[in-house]
């Protein structure tokens, strides 16, 4: 895991790991030009539950947990960025 | 209260051999059986009847994923069955169709799942899925449909053990007869082949069927049965009351002219052969049929050593005398599709009334005499004159039985 995460580090980086997420939850649908500023569910057939497996995948994959209080924060590609890199910074270091 | 004749008006089916009536018609007067080989988890291989109908002809992917095989298989159905039905489904008012679907169980193949997911992650219940709850409420495979299908008159499950399939239609039928609803979708699922739970079962009771050939595994009333092969499948009916069904012009397959369901309150697992022609006896009644009228009975028999002496008990008892009736299984082909059987069966069965035939049992290569009962149909089909009536019975564990008669339509 180790690997991967400082591969993935750039906010870029995280962008692509939701998307490959959203990609297996919602896989109807097209996810090639995705606004990074607006919000995902006014882009995508994503629901509550949706969103619930994007939780459970972060902590899955990349044990990282996401409080309900900040599930806010996955609204949009740029604010999971923002809100996921120091918590993937965080698994680096230890 | 008014006593509706109720009609079938489509059918919509998913059998190992066949995922259409046509298909499956064809295969089993041809003598294909499709049983094959899987691998389970915990119990290496194991013979099973598969299905391979593509759940995206009706689902999105990200439903598939979300829900259960049961209702991918229950939505197929059906969408099959509406088809099959020619009814003006766009325009037709939703809140007045009802979804009665039979399950022998359900939840057990999500919960495993869910066990060996946890069981990767140390088993920490932060990994259990938070869909594992719609998946898992009994009402599961006809809920999904209803959502599939934009239905809001009612749904539910009817827990039957492997008489549910023929519970789910007579639920229907019921549900019809009371007005409740104007036109139902009533049958069965199953998605047993996907739980190892039971097969291991049944392979501790000594009741899963082994044989070199996976094809002739599922071999009801030969002296070398040894089991139950389990099978996924489904099957539901479009079923209507004849006036409305006359009134839209719809194509009428068949009338349910009868129906019975008793209990045997003797056991957990063995069938008591009393209580089943009890209930044989109670469905002729009703159909206001005597055993000369009925020309086809497709049995239970799931090719376990008691089960089927029994079974063919019963039917001697009850129809031991009629000349006219001859007997067939269609779980020598697909195995034991559990909540699905007796609608799969039935259907395998429902084009006897236009092309006469009567499909064999096969895999029977030495008779048990003791299942050797009336005109038992064995490794040929028979070509009648005609086929007005036929008698299908379903029976399942803790002693539910359930029969139906279902006729040839005449005004």
């Amino acid at each position: 895991m180790t690997k991967q995460i400082l591969n993935t580090m750039t906010k870029d980086g995280i962008k692509s790991i939701v998307l490959k997420i959203i990609a297996e939850i919602a896989p109807d649908e097209d996810l090639s030009s995705i606004a990074p500023e607006v919000r995902l569910r006014d882009q995508l057939e994503l629901d509550s539950m949706d969103f619930l497996d994007i939780v459970m995948e972060l902590r899955k994959q990349y044990g990282i947990e996401v409080p309900e209080t900040d599930y806010q924060e996955l609204a949009s590609l740029d604010s999971c960025a923002n809100y996921l890199e120091p918590k993937f910074a965080a698994l680096q270091g230890s | 209260m008014s006593q509706h004749r109720i009609v079938i008006t489509g059918i919509g089916l998913t059998a190992p051999n066949g995922n259409t009536l046509d298909e499956y018609r064809s295969n089993l007067l041809n003598k294909v059986s499709t049983i094959q080989n899987i691998e389970t988890r915990y119990m290496g291989t194991v013979h099973a009847g598969v299905c391979d109908f593509d759940p995206l002809k009706y689902q999105t992917k990200k439903s598939v994923r979300i829900g259960t095989r049961a209702a991918s298989i229950g939505i197929y159905c059906a969408n099959e069955a509406i088809r099959d039905s020619g009814i003006d489904w766009e325009n037709f008012d939703k809140s007045r169709v009802g979804v009665y679907v039979g399950t022998t169980e359900h939840g057990n193949v999500e919960t495993e799942n869910e066990i060996f997911n946890i069981s990767q992650y140390n088993y920490d219940a932060r990994f259990w899925t938070h869909h594992h709850n719609p998946r898992t409420v009994a009402n599961n495979p006809a809920g999904e449909i209803t959502i599939n299908l934009k239905i809001t008159g009612p749904h539910y499950a009817i827990g039957a053990a492997c008489a549910a399939g023929n519970a789910g239609l007579i639920q229907a039928c019921q549900m019809l007869q009371l007005e409740e609803v104007d036109f139902a979708l009533g049958g069965g699922v199953s998605e047993s082949i996907h739980t190892f739970g039971i097969f291991a079962a049944f392979n501790s009771q000594n009741a899963l069927a082994k044989h070199e050939d996976p094809t002739k595994a599922s071999r009801p009333f030969d002296m070398s049965r040894n089991g139950i092969v389990v099978s996924e499948g489904g099957c539901l009916y479009t079923l209507e009351r004849l006036n409305d069904a006359k009134a839209r012009g719809a194509n009428i397959i068949a009338e349910v002219a009868g129906w019975a369901m008793n209990s045997d309150a003797t056991d957990y697992v063995l069938p008591n052969p009393e209580r089943q022609a009890q209930c044989m006896r109670l469905a002729l009644n009703r159909a206001k049929k005597n055993v000369e009228a009925i020309q086809i009975v497709n049995t239970h028999a799931t090719s376990t050593k008691q089960g089927d002496i029994q079974e063919c008990e019963a039917i001697n008892a009850v129809f031991g005398k009629s000349d006219s009736t001859y007997i067939n299984n269609t779980k020598s082909f697909i195995g034991h599709a559990m909540g699905a059987a007796g609608a799969l069966e039935l259907a395998g069965n429902i084009p006897s009334f236009r092309d006469k035939m009567v499909h064999p049992t096969i895999n029977v290569d030495e008779l048990d005499p003791q299942c050797n009962v009336g005109k038992l149909v064995i490794g040929e089909p028979v070509e009648l004159d005609r086929v007005d009536a036929i008698f299908n019975n379903s029976f399942g564990m803790l002693g539910i039985n359930s029969s139906l008669v279902v006729t040839r339509f005449h005004d």
